[in-house]
């Protein structure tokens, strides 16, 4: 592989991960101050769970979704200043990929802007008016909205990447793929378990979040009501979405990988060689030179259970597969497959231990769980990222599965030489480090503000009429 | 069906130049004009609600330019690689300058952010000015639809003096919507350059016309051959003299609509000029990507027309609800309730 493409390729992994982290941010807590909004706005005493709130409880949740709608506007800014560069390069440093796939992609990548950009960057304004500039009512529209767009964003970038994993819908003509069918692009079956697991994903990072705020103000011994609201919000989410993310998504995903990818499932779970009745690898290490994995600890016949709901059901192997088609390192999708359903499933044990701590009413005392909660978020990033690391670099030697080998997909060293790609490389690691030393900042000050409980309102709710001003 | 995407494309860029170009010469003023903490305060202010959504209108058209004509997408941004980049990292810049004024208090913090949305803002205008001055002028293209500019050929003096028009343009269109929008000494101030950049406005399109035939002959041919589309340059002067009688009788709402026609003139005569050529040869030579062997099939072009429009219709209602409120809510509103009260960040939130 010619070393532009190499650049290329760290350039585009540097900025899309970096960019990534912030949509986890966003994404995940649309869904909880959504949630939070919708109690602080509709919340009363005389109507049924989950909506029967006293008015303190309703309080807490809005000084809760106040504080955390804080953190996503930061988070929103870094994650739209940082996604421009992903669709632009595309063009700069992607080029004849661009030229080959953009009749098809650039459906959904232009869907993504007028559907769901639009309706974002407006209801991200009116959901950071001042308190009392606009209505209530207005503000929890808006959340419901920045839910909505975020959420919309996501689909169609996960409908273009499932093109990516798995084209659908096209014909090639004059060396191009041309959209047949916008229906089959949208209805991919790649599509809906990889979108519902990334979502989820998200949302794990989001209630793990809420989860840690809820344990530092409590460990610190601050601002209780509001710590209490998100630390109950947050470990019964990460429950929720834990177990989501196993089942049904994840199981679903990952036989949809071992039916369309079968180079890609054989890396990921290091299986070499074809077998009847394969065993789930829990450790081991896999040896490319000797095509086996050593010092493995497996479950017999687990796999083809798993994946075929059968006991003896054959697994393709990465023999059945010409080496020239393996992702072009195997250890790499081996491990970052292992890490992220290792770290997911501490992440679950964690989540599910302070869910039954908080029945039992005594997760304020568990200081050690507390401590848990608090460190844990970082934790759900690094699930969230080697989930996608095992996504792009299975997929390998493709950037459009069995249709366009990734080194054909760059831009031409005529246009792009290395050494141009490598001075805008180190850019973007600059400006991206400075970046996110300053988001951290940011977020450190909001946290340690702390949140803001209104006082009991002496005056009646606002009115339509005072929706502007 | 090409055709129609060409329009869609230029109406694209045209919403994003005028949209955010009011954004942009705000910014590009920003320490020229305001000159104290509250001054500047309020010119962010007049920007911070709506700079990203008007961002949003490059997003879509780079998207509908990656739609349309993916062939020209490719060549265009892979030749004008370091302009592209550069043009990312102002853009990250000018955002992250005035998203986050406000969250740090200490007026150090707030000056540095500020003079990052002001480089950042002044820049951009400039490198975009550059960027159609190489596309008006034509790129080295080859055969396979490539090509390749070095930093220093993307600026040469042609595009250097287009970017020096994008700035002066820009520069005016922010001081008009300033002018237009800002109470007491900054309004005033901002009324005050808006008048004298007219006149720079006009001295640098005078200047432009020699070496724009230069460069590009077949231009003039376009709309000798088609006379219709002397209507955008017609527009572009008119709006330019309206512009000036505006200002003059203080109808100053007035002179930023004027701006806004000038630009739209201005972008809709260089599209009138090149069409049907989506990212042209330099003159005379051959492998231009025009309309035709750019696009992608006729099918896919048809299929997007279905959706294209709803999510145009949306947008443009979301535009509609978006201003109404800032411009109802912000330093003008009258009954509102006064010029920010409580502090309001340049976002309209209170400041954190």
């Amino acid at each position: 592989m010619s070393s532009h493409v190499t650049v290329d390729r760290w350039q585009f992994t540097l900025t899309v991960t970096f960019h990534y982290l912030f949509p986890i941010v966003t994404m995940g807590l649309a869904v909880f101050i959504a949630w939070l909004q919708t109690v602080a706005h509709l919340g009363r005493e005389d109507r049924r769970w989950p909506l029967r709130r006293t008015a303190e409880d309703r309080r807490a949740h809005e000084a809760a979704a106040h504080l955390w709608t804080k953190v996503f506007a930061v988070s929103f800014a870094v994650g739209v200043v940082t996604g421009v560069p992903l669709e632009f390069q595309f063009g700069t440093n992607w080029a004849a990929f661009s030229n080959y796939a953009g009749g098809v992609i650039g459906q959904t990548l232009a869907m993504e802007g007028v559907f769901a950009f639009f309706a974002e960057s407006l209801f991200i304004g009116i959901l950071l008016a001042g308190r009392g500039r606009v209505s209530e009512r207005l503000r929890w529209i808006a959340a419901l909205m920045m839910l909505a767009g975020s959420w919309v964003s996501g689909f169609f970038i996960i409908a273009t990447n499932a093109w990516m994993q798995h084209p659908v819908g096209y014909t090639l003509r004059d060396g191009r793929a041309q959209l047949d069918s916008l229906g089959q692009l949208l209805t991919n079956p790649w599509l809906p378990w990889q979108y519902a697991h990334t979502m989820s994903g998200a949302a794990v990072s989001g209630a793990f979040l809420l989860a840690a705020l809820g344990a530092f103000y409590t460990l610190s011994g601050r601002h209780p009501e509001v710590a209490g609201v998100c630390l109950r919000i947050g470990v019964v989410g990460a429950l929720v979405f834990s177990l989501l993310q196993i089942f049904p998504t994840g199981d679903r995903h990952a036989r949809q990988v071992a039916r369309y990818q079968p180079s890609s499932f054989a890396a990921m779970e290091g299986l070499f060689r074809s077998e009847r009745g394969a065993p789930l690898v829990i450790i081991g290490t896999p040896d490319t030179e000797q095509r086996r994995l050593e010092s493995a600890i497996e479950m017999p016949h687990a796999l083809s259970l798993l994946t075929s709901r059968r006991w003896d059901a054959e697994i393709r192997g990465l023999d059945s597969i010409p080496v020239d088609r393996w992702p072009d390192s195997v250890p790499l999708v081996y491990y970052a497959y292992h890490i992220m359903v290792g770290v997911g499933t501490l992440l679950l044990v964690l989540a599910a231990l302070a869910v039954l701590l908080v029945r039992r009413g005594r997760l304020l005392r568990s200081r050690s769980v507390l401590w848990a909660l608090m460190l844990a978020p970082p934790f759900t990033f690094v699930a969230n990222i080697a989930g996608w690391t095992v996504a792009e670099t299975g997929r390998q030697p493709w950037v459009v599965f069995g249709l366009m080998r990734t080194h054909e997909g760059a831009s031409p060293a005529s246009s792009v030489p290395a050494g141009t790609a490598i001075f805008t490389l180190l850019g973007f690691a600059g400006l991206y480090l400075v970046i996110g030393l300053v988001y951290v900042l940011i977020v450190v000050r909001i946290v340690a503000r702390g949140p803001e409980l209104r006082a009991p309102p002496t005056k009646p709710r606002p009115t339509a009429a005072a929706v502007v001003g | 069906m090409a055709t129609v995407w060409f329009i869609v494309l230029v109406v694209m860029i045209t919403a994003y130049v005028v949209l955010d170009g009011f954004d942009l010469g705000v910014g590009a003023l920003h320490r020229l004009l305001a000159r104290t903490d509250e001054e500047r305060e309020e010119a962010v202010a007049a920007v911070g609600p709506v700079w990203n959504g008007n961002e949003v209108w490059l997003i879509a058209g780079g998207g509908v330019l990656f739609l349309a004509f993916p062939r020209a997408y490719a060549g265009a941004f892979s030749g004008l690689y370091f302009g592209l980049v550069l043009v990312l990292w102002l853009l990250i810049g000018r955002g992250l300058g005035i998203e986050l004024r406000d969250e740090v208090d200490s007026p150090l913090w707030r000056t540095a952010c500020d003079t990052v949305f002001w480089v950042c803002s002044a820049a951009l205008a400039l490198v975009f000015g550059v960027a159609l001055g190489n596309v008006v002028r034509g790129v080295p293209l080859h055969a396979d639809g490539y090509f390749h500019l070095p930093l220093f050929s993307i600026l040469n003096p042609y595009a250097l003096l287009v970017g020096l028009f994008g700035l002066v343009v820009l520069a005016a269109h922010g001081a008009s919507f300033l002018a237009a929008r800002a109470t007491g000494p900054l309004g005033a101030r901002a009324a005050r350059w808006a008048g004298g950049l007219w006149w720079a406005e006009l001295v640098v399109l005078a200047g432009l016309a020699v070496p724009t035939d230069d460069v590009r002959h077949s231009a003039l041919e376009a709309f000798t051959d088609h006379p219709w589309r002397l209507v955008f340059p017609v527009l572009a002067v008119g709006a330019l003299a309206a512009g000036f009688a505006f200002r003059r009788s203080g109808a100053l709402g007035r002179a930023f609509l004027a701006s806004c026609a000038f630009i739209a003139g201005l972008l809709g005569s260089v599209a009138a000029g090149l069409y049907p050529s989506v990212l042209p040869a330099r003159e005379g030579r051959p492998f231009g990507l025009t309309v035709h062997n750019a696009a992608t099939s006729d099918h896919a072009l048809r299929i997007a027309l279905w959706w294209w429009p709803v999510g145009i219709a949306l947008a443009v209602g979301y535009f509609v609800l978006a201003y109404r409120l800032h411009l109802l809510g912000g330093p003008r509103a009258g009954p509102a309730g006064g010029p920010q009260t409580g502090g309001g960040g340049p976002t309209g939130r209170p400041r954190a």
